[in-house]
């Protein structure tokens, strides 16, 4: 297929649709507009549903109700919408309702700044609502990876019976890049996503026949329903994605997600032509987070690790410190408030941890 | 010839039953169900008409009626 | 003899629901149940109960259902009829819910004519949570938020939903009634009905406003709530068609 030129929202978008969406309900915040203005033009093209909600919170519970018929489903906002969402969310991971939804995360905390950051990370990975339950999180640091993440988001979502999250920064769902898209799905295969969940979707099934009883409560037994989603998140270390980068003889290894990762990427190439051995672990996936790459690492090699996110303070850290375990000294090269990454932060940074 | 049949577990005893009965068939008796309630029981069931505004008030659908 | 009355289907045979004694949400759940069984669509059936009270109906019924978090039922039930159209979806919802924290939702959705119907069951106060102050809240009415009744200076009047949602050009039908005669029951019934027939036939948004009692929070015994509603509640809440189009 040939490349187009998308940007990031709305690539997330139309691969969506792409992978049977149906219905999408959301609500303006920047800088995620493009996501529901996408969908405003393209679901009527492919006989979906696209309502702008009057919030957030009305837009996450509009997903509720239609996940909850078996329709492929998503919302989309970004940071402190996240949060109005945050109560909607717990309620589909209780009721075991499949959904995806991306935050194309700004500066924070409270309304923050339009402009990218990753001040969301702890929320997205430990607690997007209330009541401890856990999604698959997947961090794109490219256009083409917030495509191909959200294709298959509905995948994971569909046979966890779960909720989903693109986290994606800003810097990936403003900017333009040539990419590929995935094979559209039939109407044939759309509807049979749909008929596939027939047996506990609330659309009706009347009194002589197994009711459909969505429980984001469980009032039969709550204890019952925790451990049966904590089974189900014991099952995702076969979903842990990374990148490993130069990692092999790396005596700095760098810690990164999303565009900071693809920054300090960049940074890497140069600092390798001057001699230094710099590598990068990335995690593609942030819930479950690779802590294998950090722990499997040759510390009598590795000097340090640099943690570089787009978050004052940092976040990711905190995951890093778990993989590491103090056997290596971890040092970081932060911005925060809107500020993207820079590789120059990134080669200073790296430098002077190298002269130490 | 009507008659009303009260599941007597049920019954909570709030008596809108007994206070819109036009016959007066129906009153709170002695005997206590499982949770507690003094249940409704009829009292002058040949006087039943079948009219079901008993079964019609009960929110907790104790009451059927035959006529 | 033949049967006259029985018990709807749309509940369960083998329990006793968790009301307390006189409560009307039993009253009007069995209603809802009856409408069902008469219209012969129980099988397209699908409740989205709010939070407090009305939420102890989902293992009372027996056709499916939904609990939307607080106060989301209009968005809940918006996802699942736009997303599934042929399905019959209601809202049953208190005045915490639908009136106070689901106002965005509810006045929202009734402005986009969504082709639901919504049942609001009002009893002018918080039940489940202990008998605190709701938007409908009567003067002189005590609640535990408020031991001395609704003040205006202070907590302002008491919300009358149907003459709110009338200001919309959108709704197709508002009713209020209420469930303290049998006469009104039956009015509660045939409101029920039409909103449902008006969701079939693709009008928009109806709702049934139903005066309701809380013999428990009023703190009086059910047959003296019937009089409350006569008395109290219903010269502030008049019952009546107030938009059928």
């Amino acid at each position: 297929m040939a490349r187009v030129f998308m940007k990031g929202c709305e690539a997330i978008a139309e691969a969506a649709v792409r992978a049977g969406c149906r219905f999408f309900a959301g609500y303006p915040i920047t800088p995620q507009n493009e996501i529901p203005e996408y969908f405003a033009r393209r679901m009527p093209e492919v006989g979906g549903i696209f309502v702008q909600g009057e919030s957030e919170v009305a837009s996450i519970n509009m997903v509720y109700g239609a996940g909850s018929t078996g329709t492929r489903s998503m919302t989309s906002s970004s940071s402190c919408g996240i949060s109005l969402k945050s109560e909607g969310i717990s309620y589909c991971a209780s009721a075991r309702i499949p959904m995806v939804f991306a935050n194309i995360s700004r500066g924070g905390p409270g309304v923050g700044s339009i402009h990218p950051a990753q001040q969301d990370y702890l929320q997205a990975t430990k607690a997007s609502g209330n009541g401890g339950f856990e999604m698959l999180v997947f961090a794109p640091s490219t256009v083409q990876e917030a495509i191909d993440m959200t294709y298959n988001a509905f995948e994971y979502a569909q046979r966890d019976r779960n909720p989903v999250l693109i986290l994606c920064d800003g810097v990936i769902g403003t900017m333009m890049e040539p990419v590929k898209l995935p094979e559209m799905k039939t109407d044939e295969e759309v509807a049979a996503f749909k008929e596939g969940n027939k047996e506990w979707a609330c659309i009706g099934h009347g009194k002589d026949v197994k009711r459909s009883w969505i429980e984001p409560g469980h009032w039969r037994g709550q204890e019952d329903a925790n451990i049966e989603a904590a089974a189900m998140y014991e099952t995702w270390d076969k979903d842990v994605q990374v990148e490993e980068y130069l990692v092999e003889d790396a005596q700095i290894v760098i810690a990164a997600y999303g565009i900071s990762a693809r920054v300090a990427k960049s940074a890497i190439d140069i600092l390798r032509k001057e001699g230094i051995k710099v590598g990068l672990i990335r995690p593609i996936t942030v819930h479950p987070f690779p802590y294998h790459s950090f722990e499997k690492l040759d510390y009598s090699r590795v000097k340090a690790i640099l943690d570089v996110e787009m978050s004052i303070p940092a976040q990711l850290i905190y995951d890093v410190k778990l993989g590491v375990n103090n056997r290596c000294p971890i040092e970081t090269c932060l911005r925060s408030g809107g500020q993207i990454m820079s590789r120059d932060a990134v080669l200073d940074a790296v430098r002077k941890l190298n002269e130490k | 010839m009507a008659k009303v049949e009260i599941r007597s577990e049920s019954c909570k005893s709030c008596q809108y039953c007994v206070k819109f009965c036009p016959k007066g068939v129906l009153a709170v008796g002695d005997k206590v169900n499982a949770k507690g309630y003094e249940y409704v029981v009829p009292v002058k069931m040949d006087a039943c008409i079948g009219c079901s505004i008993c079964a019609r008030m009960c929110p907790d659908a104790a009451i059927e009626v035959y006529k | 003899m033949e049967k006259v009355y029985s018990r709807t289907t749309g509940i369960r045979e083998d329990m006793v629901n968790g009301f307390c004694p006189g409560c009307m949400h039993s009253t009007i759940i069995k209603l809802i149940g009856e409408v069902l069984d008469e219209m012969d669509i129980m099988d397209k059936a699908v409740g989205v109960l709010g939070i407090g009270c009305c939420g102890l109906h989902m293992e009372y019924m027996t056709y499916d259902n939904t609990t939307a978090p607080h106060g989301r039922a209009c968005a809940v039930a918006t996802g699942i009829k736009r997303a599934n159209p042929d399905s019959l979806v209601y809202t049953y919802q208190g005045d915490g819910d639908f009136a106070s924290i689901g106002l965005g939702e509810s006045v929202s959705a009734a402005n986009r004519g969504e082709n639901i119907t919504v049942i609001f069951v009002n009893n002018g106060i918080y039940g489940m949570t202990g008998g605190q102050m709701a938007p409908t809240t009567l003067f002189g009415m005590k609640a535990s938020t408020a031991p001395k009744g609704r003040i205006a200076e202070e907590h302002g009047y008491p919300m009358h939903m149907c003459e709110i949602l009338n200001q919309l050009t959108a709704p197709a039908y508002l009713e209020r009634t209420s469930c303290n005669t049998p006469a009104n029951v039956m009015k509660t019934k045939k409101a029920i009905r039409k909103a449902f027939e008006n969701q079939l036939n693709g009008k928009g948004f109806s709702m049934v406003e139903i005066i309701s009692n809380c013999p428990t929070n009023w703190g009086v015994e059910p047959l003296d709530s019937l009089t409350f509603i006569e008395e109290k509640m219903l010269p502030e809440y008049p019952l009546g068609v107030i938009r059928d189009k």
